[in-house]
């Protein structure tokens, strides 16, 4: 078998009312970051982090009722790469689906001051083990998936 | 009446490549387990007894009709688990809005 990665790159943009150094507090402070990040609309079974580069940060979660896998655990492990104060975040983290690796992606995040508050830039790159990447895959259709697929489980 | 999706059942049902040609073959159209064995270089009995694990994993429903036991794809399950994977994007989206909510009621307090 040929395992095959999908790599790809998104870019989400969100303007806040809120100052950039109030967006960065709430990616600092582990007691804002769990209350949005872990812990709304999702049971969160363990949450911890340490916001310093080369810290690492750990979510496992248990999915949902409306997932298609209610009750597995998606665990989101990530490590901090290079933080600039009010300005940048960077981080490269992995999802673990039940036992297995799913992913593994570098992302930033990008505050910028704006008129009304801030603007946050979120850019993925990431490999994705078993096909997801997103809208591209759906174009692709489910031949991607199990070719992707492969990797994950020969 | 859909199976539930059992995400090890899926895993497993996929981890085959002959499971994998038999739903990329099945994703054109439902077909009769005959005709979608022919080209494939093994057995009925074992094709069978493939379709048998798609089948509890929720991915392919059959249904014999006379004699002829016609296969398809569970659309429901295949864009559940399509949508689940893609889903890495929105996922973000949704953890950038509840950063968007926080900050509103954080202003508030």
């Amino acid at each position: 078998m040929n395992p095959t990665v999908t790599h790809s790159t998104f870019t989400i943009e969100r303007r806040y009312s809120a100052t950039p150094e109030r967006v960065f507090a709430a990616f600092a402070d582990p007691a804002k970051k769990r209350r949005w990040f872990a812990e709304r609309n999702q049971r969160t079974a363990e949450f911890e982090m340490d916001f310093q580069v080369g810290g690492r940060e750990r979510t496992k979660s248990e999915l949902g009722p409306d997932t298609p896998f209610p009750g597995v655990a998606i665990t989101n492990d990530t490590v901090y790469q290079d933080i600039a104060a009010n300005r940048r975040i960077v981080f490269a983290y992995t999802m673990t689906l039940g036992d297995r690796r799913i992913s593994a992606s570098l992302a930033t995040v990008e505050l910028l001051p704006s008129d009304t508050g801030a603007v946050l830039i979120f850019t993925e790159q990431g490999a994705f083990f078993e096909g997801s990447d997103g809208p591209k895959m759906r174009q692709e259709g489910w031949n991607g998936i199990l070719d992707g697929l492969n990797a994950e489980v020969e | 009446m859909p199976q539930r999706i059992n995400i090890d059942r899926v895993f497993h049902a996929l981890g085959d490549p002959t499971r994998r040609a038999l739903v990329e073959k099945l994703s054109e159209g439902p077909m009769s387990v005959s005709r979608l064995a022919a080209p494939l270089a093994i057995t009925l009995a074992a094709v069978v007894q493939h379709l048998q694990i798609l089948e509890r994993s929720g991915l392919v429903h059959t249904e014999k009709a006379g004699r002829v036991r016609t296969c398809r794809i569970e659309p429901n399950a295949l864009s559940e688990v399509e949508q689940w994977f893609a889903d890495r994007r929105s996922m973000w989206a949704r953890k950038l809005d509840a950063l968007g909510e926080f900050l509103a009621e954080e202003e508030k307090n």
